[in-house]
């Protein structure tokens, strides 16, 4: 029993270094972020006293108000559109028979392997022609069907059993009704998964927003802070890590929030 | 079923996907057809093919510098980031796969760092890096030894980036390994403990075997991941000192929209295509083999 | 409501012939139990009938109308499954009217329908529960419910008991078949348990490998198989089968045992069928051997005994036998409740207190 207690201990102490090891960073961007210009110049990693001025000064002198709602705008659209594009695609994949259904599934998985990376020089040049740049389309519309959402909707799609769908044809259920009343409430906690999961990754966008932006009018949450840092508030790090605290909380809270869906969907959903 | 009921799921399937098929049309297969074709083209400042030159910007990429200095990187990175990546969050995954009081909030934190955008991940490791208020300069100084210009030391810029990288990468890796060790049946342990068998036993006959699917996963996925690296060097390096962080995606990026080099960039978004699409066959063949084994 | 199923055919793409010239005749009200082996072609019978699937050839009438074509919802049946179906996010009552609601039946009566099946199969006290909450019998209760609540009066069960522990089964069994009757209903009832066959049933069809091997009551099932696979089928232990070899009215087995045999006189090698509990056990009887198996069941014991045939021989009798596994005992066959095959397995004919005892029954 007394071995087991002292390896409980150094398993509990173990945990701990490797989590404030993890967080560090982020504590001392906190920590930076509650202190006052003069008390970083001299060095200090800690606040002598708790400031909370770089936040007040965040919303008042920068715009990254602006910036955390045109985040908000964009991570939402493009979620309820990747939730509702992939449902509907997975639908049809795994409840209705179709003339090319196989090819076209692979298709759509094929569209997993070609990275966004390589295909910015002609979506550039796309967006630039409708017109779009500067606009919530232009980040958003690239983004709106996704084949990694069709494809985990539709392995969890697959796990409605095939007596509920003989109950509903019984009953006379349309495909809307079926769809509305059977699937998508029997697979919620898939959908709740990949719609965090989508909203995080949105949230987090770095390099088309980055292309797709060149003004403040619809500018993310992610290009302003690298904008913040290239610009005169360069060293002024209380004001630039308040900032980015403030960016970050929405995700960190997604996380905390969604951890349990998270894990089961990844685990779950991507490999099997 | 008859032919109406036919034709009617036809339609509707049409209808359902038809969405979906534009947007992957317009943003996904036209690009790529768009990149193949741009690549085999002398373009113009704006970026208008101007004539067919075959794989010309191919053989320039090879004999240019840059671009052997950036595609050298790239690979050491790919390999350290993910290398890393998957030693450290194995061993995270581990030591929280055990229950105890207060298990949760420790799993919480270590899969925190999922939430962290590129962005912020870069800024934080920014400040760590900062040569005179920075959290390394401090130990440095601590420890007496010679301060080093994280960033702007040819070697010591990629070593940062990697660090921000795995960092960043660590969130996702543990949560998806820390699953894959809590769904080993109990009772495997249990015999293992019957017979007596060490920690370290237990860890090589066990876990590993049976985790050995995920870690494969887990690599592909971080390998893709860091093969499309972009926001750490923007933000960290902008490719510096002298091209010795000028990962791929970086060099694409500038060579497209900085130095208005379409053929140029293409060509090497065609090479960045051709590395992913072999790394995700690799992994679809391993799947389909697991499976086609399972099912016997 | 009676069903008429008419030359059914269904061929897989592979070739493999599924069903093969289905005919059978529901009566209205009656409990109907499709029975066979996995991949027997039962539940490919029931899928037909409801229509989930397509049948290749052959017509399904009911109640005089051909609706071989007409999909699910306009055949006018329901359904419980054997994993119940219900949906775990709503209510045992909301599950219960999930039909009502989707065919927008007005809400009164919606709920003085659900009152009514609550009532029927005792879940009043559930009704705002979740299925999570439910233990199994009470979840097929819920679907039973379900069915029952939709006014179809044809409701089709796919082993609705089979995930239920024994002594659940057991009361269900009673329930349902309380309600069946209660109701009037026709219930078309699938199953591989031949208790629930025989407790249930008012007729059985008995399929093997996509073809009917026969129908009837079950006691007609029992009593008089028409060949070797049904006299199997059911019986536990199973009947025993033993290759004889009758001449000038007396009986040999391959072991040399002879008996004086003449309720039919024919002759030639046969296949003799005896239900292990068709023996009496005597000192004096013809048949010995040793007891090389043995279960006591508490109200009798099951024994197998080596009488130097090819197989061991079954033994079913009512009372507790206090011999241990190398005793040697001697019983002898009521010849006259035997069954005799030919050697392909096909009946001949049973023995004589039987027929008397089948035609009491109908008389």
């Amino acid at each position: 029993m007394q071995n087991s207690r002292l390896q409980k201990n150094c398993r509990f102490v173990l945990l701990l270094i490797v989590a404030i090891l993890l967080l560090l960073p982020l504590f001392l961007g906190i920590s930076l972020s509650l202190s006052s210009s003069q008390s970083i110049a001299q060095g200090n990693l800690l606040p002598r006293h708790l400031e909370f001025g770089n936040y007040i000064k965040v919303f008042t002198n920068t715009p990254m108000a602006s910036f955390l709602l045109h985040s908000l705008i964009v991570s939402g659209m493009v979620m309820v559109g990747q939730i509702a594009l992939s449902i509907m695609a997975a639908y049809a994949f795994v409840f209705l028979n179709f003339r090319f259904k196989k090819t076209l599934f692979i298709l759509f998985l094929s569209t997993m392997m070609l990275p966004f990376e390589a295909q910015i020089i002609p979506n550039f040049a796309t967006i630039r022609d409708l017109n779009l740049l500067n606009t919530y389309a232009s980040i958003g519309l690239p983004f709106l069907a996704s084949a990694f959402g069709t494809f985990m909707m539709k392995t969890s799609f697959e796990q409605v059993p095939i007596e509920l769908k003989h109950l509903s044809d019984i009953e006379g259920l349309n495909h809307w009704q079926f769809a509305t009343r059977v699937v998508m409430p029997y697979t919620k906690v898939n959908i709740i998964t990949f719609a965090l999961y989508s909203f995080l990754t949105n949230w987090n966008m770095y390099l088309w927003p980055l292309i797709a932006t060149t003004n403040d009018n619809v500018r993310t949450v992610q290009i302003g802070l690298r904008q913040l840092r290239s610009q005169d508030t360069a060293s002024n790090w209380g004001l630039i890590m308040a900032a980015t605290i403030v960016s970050v909380i929405p995700t960190l809270l997604i996380i905390f929030l969604g951890q349990k869906y998270f894990k089961n969907g990844l685990t779950n959903g991507v490999i099997k | 079923m008859t032919k109406t009921q036919t034709a009617h799921q036809n339609l509707l399937a049409l209808l359902l996907l038809l969405p979906s098929l534009i947007i992957l049309g317009i943003f996904v297969f036209y690009p790529m057809i768009k990149t193949f074709y741009l690549s085999t083209q002398l373009t113009d400042l704006v970026g208008n093919p101007i004539k067919f030159i075959g794989l010309k910007n191919f053989a320039n990429l090879i004999r240019s510098d840059s671009f052997i200095t950036s595609f050298t990187i790239t690979l050491i990175f790919v390999l350290f980031s993910t290398v890393l990546t998957l030693f450290i969050s194995y061993i995270m995954a581990i030591t929280a796969s055990q229950k105890m009081k207060g298990i949760a909030i420790f799993r919480t934190m270590f899969s925190s760092t999922m939430g962290v955008s590129v962005t912020v991940a870069s800024i934080l490791w920014l400040f760590m890096f900062n040569p005179q208020i920075g959290l390394f300069s401090k130990i440095l100084t601590i420890l007496h030894l010679p301060q080093i210009n994280w960033l702007s030391d040819p070697t010591w810029s990629l070593v940062a980036i990697i660090g921000t990288t795995v960092w960043m990468n660590l969130g996702f890796a543990f949560l998806v390994l820390l699953g894959a060790i809590q769904a080993i049946p109990q009772d495997l342990y249990q015999v293992a403990d019957l017979d007596g068998a060490s920690w370290w036993l237990r860890l090589r006959k066990i876990t590993l075997p049976a985790t050995r699917p995920t870690i494969f996963f887990v690599t592909v996925v971080t390998l893709i991941n860091a093969f499309q690296t972009f926001g750490q060097v923007d933000i960290l390096t902008s490719g510096g000192p002298d091209y010795h962080t000028n990962l791929l995606v970086y060099a694409i990026y500038q060579d497209a929209f900085v130095n208005h080099s379409v053929g140029r960039a293409s060509a090497q978004s065609v090479i960045l295509t051709l590395i992913i699409m072999l790394f995700t066959m690799i992994q679809f063949y391993v799947k389909n083999k697991r499976e086609g084994r399972n099912a016997k | 409501m009676s069903i008429e199923l008419q030359h059914l055919k269904k061929t897989y793409e592979n070739g493999e012939e599924v069903l093969t010239d289905i005919n059978t005749t529901i009566a209205d009200g009656q409990f109907y139990i499709l029975v066979g082996a996995s991949g027997s072609g039962k539940s490919t019978i029931l899928n037909a009938i409801a229509g989930f699937i397509p049948i290749d050839e052959g017509t399904i009438t009911i109640n005089g109308k051909d609706v071989t074509r007409l999909p699910p919802k306009d055949r006018n049946l329901s359904m419980v499954f054997q994993n119940y179906a219900l949906m775990p996010n709503l209510t045992v009552s909301e599950n219960i009217i999930f039909g009502l609601t989707a065919r927008h039946t007005a809400k009164a009566l919606r709920q003085k329908k659900l009152q009514e099946v609550l009532d029927l199969v005792h879940l009043e006290g559930y009704k705002n529960k979740k299925p999570g909450n439910l233990s199994g019998g009470q979840r097929q209760r819920v679907s039973l419910a379900r069915a029952l609540v939709s006014d179809a009066k044809i409701i089709l069960m796919d082993e609705p008991l089979s995930n239920l522990d024994a002594k659940l089964r057991a009361e269900m069994r009673k329930e349902i078949r309380l309600l069946q009757q209660q109701l009037g209903i026709t219930v078309i009832y699938v199953t591989h348990d031949q208790t629930e066959v025989m407790t249930m049933g008012d007729q059985v069809m008995l399929l093997n490998k996509g073809k009917i091997e026969q129908i009837g009551s079950p006691l007609e099932l029992y009593n008089v198989p028409t060949n070797t696979f049904v006299a199997d089928f059911f019986g536990s232990p199973a009947i025993n089968l033993i290759d004889v070899n009758i001449e000038n009215d007396i009986l040999k087995m391959k072991n040399g045992i002879a008996m004086p045999f003449n309720w039919e006189h024919i002759n030639g090698t046969f296949k003799l069928g005896v239900r292990p509990e068709n023996i009496v056990m005597t000192r004096s009887g013809k048949m010995s051997g040793t007891i090389v198996h043995i279960e006591p069941l508490g109200d009798g014991t099951n024994l197998e005994i080596n009488l130097g045939l090819d197989a061991t021989f079954r033994v079913k009798v009512n009372e507790q036998i206090h011999l241990v596994v190398g005793d040697a005992v001697n019983f002898d066959i009521l010849l006259d409740k035997v069954l005799l095959f030919t050697q392909d397995g096909q009946l001949i004919k049973v023995g004589q207190s039987e027929l008397v005892a089948v035609s009491g029954q109908l008389a």
